[in-house]
């Protein structure tokens, strides 16, 4: 028997460390010698913290949202008494739950099952086989079994992970470097944050081999500093990966030597761009540098240098292993293989997923999301972050692969699904966004450092119900030249957000510039909260909550709230019985 | 090699950008960012042209574009004439009122921004130029701060940049002409960036003439001394090939007052 507690930064957030502590007491009490692994993110966040009983027999059973009082039952009746604790178990080996068992898991393979931390789990499952196999190969057979899976760039473009290898190992130079891009500065984005934390021996192992097919002897991992678990996890497999021959010198008594390193990035979104990491990565500012040449001709300090995503990088040793024709046989005609999704917003099971690609993003949300939230009505799923858009409901069924998701405006992104429903608005999601590539830009060239500010003005004004007529037209023709005109990826889809909404909720905009009306009841300037005196009961809720004290009204008579002061926090809404619903937005 | 830019061939010979042939062949592209002395830099986006064949058909920035076979360019085409008439309406609502950059908004058609104009006026395009030469001099004394609308050029913290040579190169190449330097009691004073540089007295006559640390810094990277103003650098040299000519005599060899 076995006990493992999720200890990503998520688990740990969610309180994992108390419930650790008390499993031990716990254990200690029962006079029970019974191991306690930590593992990573298994990615049902919704569930967190989480803890699983591996019997005799293999069976996992895992139970979620485990607080430390929960612990002296599950080990009482579930450990000792042989019976499972229904009320918090969430899935088990024979049962497994909508959200795990809709997925298949290949770059998060380990993740959530291995303890990070020692280097036996992973080998134990596989690793480090596919690097062994690497090395009895050509470099060229390599990159053709990548080409066979048809692997494509998981850090947000999909290019042809093959081609770029072949150009960096074909492009003449003594020196040259593989660099692993774990910048991912997507707001709400947590994959590669998930993937290092909970099973960092894949990205090196996929580096590694990457390393071996260009010919390149260093690695370097850029990652962010908030990132601080991440960090440390990573550094101490390279430490164990190297006392085991796996990396440095000579490896495996081979020819081949290769060396990874870490460096940490401050956090801007635009160092993730590749030629302004590797500006950063040279000790400059991370600005973006004209292309071409492209890396694989002359990226870090001037030599070949291959850049590839977390994912990407994590998805290697399985297609080595597994081959390629393994992973071309999931997924869809363009677009091979599982994508990676941290799925969040107003879904009900929120987490990370993987999925194979041509699954419709109706299943991913329905199926494994569980659907919307108080079961609310759907309104759009945003994917791609600050580059990608808005899908409405009618595209729901759109596939996710590349080519279909970019037909709708959107871009398949890094891996952000974000999940909006009836009470979000549409506009004030534009603007979010665009306030923060606004505010991410580089300030390079003139489209956009100028022309997201002047995008962001106009949004700001209609969401403040100063929008003009004409708006929305001078938006559409901004966005487009910014989009064409930009210097690189960032203001190149820094549109994104802008032209989707537009495209797909433009009655919303229309609402706003011409009535002045708020039709998601979201942006302040054009609602305003009143209480309806046929169905106020005077129990004076709102008027306690109201953080302004601008609700007033006495016993028996209906409480009223002065328009003037009423900064529009929305809290007597909120605390109003629902059985008395007297709170009306307008 | 063959290009077409606008329908008609040109022979190009060597390496160089479609705005470097453009240029030489008179067809009119304007630019912002672009320096003859400096590598491509492609940031003020008023030089996108567009790629009709022989590449990546779109808009592209012709400084940073080199020629290659084939190549099929417009410089006036509608897409190209429209994205370059909304960066400059960006142009002008970033730097409103400057008359450098009204001039060019003429030239190009453009007598008025739709966009909100910026609420703290600033003349420079931040086309780089400055920083840019800066760093080719060596000393990269200024640099930019700030990201997004908020960028700025400026030296290290906004503080006096210790590594400034005084070289002047930077008040040279603005187009905008912000940048200024002037001699006060014997310090070489820049503005925006706060410099303030010692300067070296010529060891004939005695005036200030440059900033110290470029005398330094002339010695040390091509050693080359130099300790004369311009002026008596001029009349010394005029004196040795005088007296190399057999005119020595007609010149008073010694030591000469200003
Ligand atoms: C503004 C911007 C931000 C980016 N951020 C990331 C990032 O955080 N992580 C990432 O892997 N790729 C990011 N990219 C994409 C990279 O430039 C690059 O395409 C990618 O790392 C290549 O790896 P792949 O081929 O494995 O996808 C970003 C691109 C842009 C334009
Ligand atoms: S598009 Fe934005 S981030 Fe990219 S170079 Fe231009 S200013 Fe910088
Ligand atoms: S004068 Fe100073 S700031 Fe200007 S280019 Fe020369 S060293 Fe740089
Ligand atoms: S100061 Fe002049 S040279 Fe420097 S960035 Fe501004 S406009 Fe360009
Ligand atoms: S379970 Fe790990 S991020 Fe949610
Ligand atoms: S001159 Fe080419 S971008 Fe400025």
């Amino acid at each position: 028997m076995k006990i493992r507690i999720g200890l990503g930064s998520c688990g740990i957030a969610a309180g994992a460390l108390k419930v650790m502590e008390a499993l031990k007491e716990e254990l200690d009490s029962h006079n029970l010698k019974i191991e306690i692994q930590q593992t990573g993110c298994i990615g049902m966040c919704h569930k967190e913290p989480l803890l699983d009983i591996i019997d005799d027999n293999g069976q996992t059973f895992t139970y979620g949202k485990i607080t430390e009082k929960d612990v002296k039952a599950i080990i009482e009746e579930h450990v000792i008494a042989g019976n499972p604790v229904e009320k918090h178990l969430v899935n088990s080996s024979q049962n497994p739950n909508d959200f795990l068992g809709e997925q298949v898991r290949v770059a998060l393979r380990n993740c959530g099952i291995i303890d990070p931390e020692q280097i036996g789990h992973y080998t134990e499952r596989g690793g480090y086989e596919a690097l062994k196999k690497a090395i009895t190969m050509s470099p060229g057979d390599i990159i053709e079994e990548i080409k066979t899976s048809g692997l494509r760039g998981r850090g947000g473009a999909g290019f042809p992970t093959w081609f770029k290898w072949n150009a960096a190992r074909n492009n003449p130079g003594e020196i040259k470097y593989i660099v692993c891009n774990a910048d991912e500065g997507d707001p709400g984005a947590f994959m590669d944050r998930s993937v290092l934390e909970s099973d960092p021996h894949s990205v090196l192992e996929g580096m590694a081999i990457a390393g071996y097919a260009i010919g390149a002897a260093e690695g370097v991992i850029y990652c962010r500093a908030e990132y601080p678990l991440a960090i440390r996890r990573l550094e101490l497999a390279i430490k164990q990966a190297k006392e085991k021959d796996l990396l440095g010198s000579n490896i495996l008594g081979s020819t081949f030597s290769f060396n990874i390193r870490i460096k940490q990035g401050a956090g801007a979104f635009v160092c993730g761009e590749e030629t302004a990491l590797i500006a950063s990565l040279e000790g400059e500012r991370g600005m973006p540098r004209l292309k071409p040449p492209f890396p694989a001709q002359s990226g870090y300090w001037g030599k070949p240098t291959n850049i590839n995503n977390v994912e990407t990088f994590a998805n290697i040793p399985w297609i080595i292993a597994e081959g390629g024709k393994a992973f071309a046989a999931m997924g869809s005609q363009t677009s091979k293989g599982t994508k990676v999704f941290a799925l969040a917003g107003k879904i009900k099971r929120g987490g990370l997923v993987e999925v194979p690609m041509g699954l419709s993003l109706r299943d991913v949300i329905y199926k494994i999301g569980g659907g919307i939230k108080e079961d609310r009505n759907f309104k759009a799923v945003q994917l791609g972050g600050p580059s990608g858009g808005c899908i409405p409901v009618d595209l729901l069924d759109t596939p996710v692969e590349y080519e279909s998701i970019t037909a709708t405006g959107a871009i398949m992104g890094s891996g952000g699904m974000v999940v909006m429903d009836e009470t979000t608005c549409m506009v004030d999601v534009a603007r979010f966004f665009l306030d923060f590539t606004q505010k991410e830009s580089c300030g390079k060239c003139v489209q956009c450092r100028i022309g997201t500010k002047r995008m962001l003005e106009i949004l700001e004004r209609i969401c403040n119900g100063e929008g003009r007529p004409g708006d929305i037209e001078l938006l559409q023709e901004i966005a487009l030249k910014v989009g064409e005109g930009s210097l690189c990826g960032l203001g190149q889809s820094a549109p994104n957000p802008v032209l989707t909404t537009i495209r797909y909720f433009r009655e919303e905009y229309e609402a706003h510039i011409n009535e002045k009306k708020c039709p998601a009841m979201q942006c302040k300037a054009l609602i305003t909260y009143r209480i309806d005196p046929d169905k106020c009961k005077s129990c004076a809720l709102c008027a306690k909550k109201c953080p302004v004290n601008c609700i007033t009204g006495e016993k028996k008579k209906p409480y009223v709230i002065d328009q003037e002061q009423c900064i529009k926090c929305g809290n007597c809404m909120e605390v109003c019985p629902t059985k008395f619903n007297a709170v009306i937005v307008e | 090699m063959y290009i077409t830019i606008n329908g008609t061939d040109y022979e190009v010979r060597g390496e160089s950008t479609v705005l470097e042939v453009a240029q030489r062949e008179g067809i009119y592209i304007p630019t912002l960012c672009h320096h003859p002395a400096l590598e491509p830099y492609g940031a003020c986006r008023l030089c996108l042209v567009e790629i009709i064949a022989g590449g990546r058909p779109g808009l592209t920035a012709s400084c940073a574009l080199p020629v290659s076979e084939g190549l099929v360019i417009e410089t006036d085409s509608p897409r190209v004439h429209h994205v370059r008439q909304i960066t400059m309406k960006l142009i002008m609502a970033a730097c409103p009122d400057v008359p450098a950059v009204m001039e060019l908004a003429e030239k190009l058609g453009v007598t008025d921004t739709p966009y909100q104009k910026a609420s703290v006026p600033n003349s420079c395009v931040l086309c780089g130029i400055c920083v840019r030469i800066c760093s080719k001099v060596g000393t990269s004394a200024i640099g930019f701060a700030y990201r997004g609308s908020d960028r700025q050029v400026m030296g290290p913290w906004d503080k006096t940049p210790d590594t400034c040579l005084g070289c002047r190169a930077c008040e040279n190449v603005c187009p905008m002409g912000l940048i200024k330097f002037e001699e006060k009691d014997g310090v070489l004073i820049g503005e925006p960036f706060k410099s303030r540089v010692t300067m070296a007295k010529c060891s004939e006559c005695g005036r200030f003439f440059t900033g110290a640390p470029m005398v330094g810094t002339l010695q040390q990277r091509v050693g080359l001394a130099v300790d004369l103003c311009p002026e008596c650098q001029k009349t010394k040299e005029a004196r040795l090939l005088a007296h190399a000519g057999g005119l020595g005599r007609y010149f008073n060899l010694e030591k000469q007052d200003h």
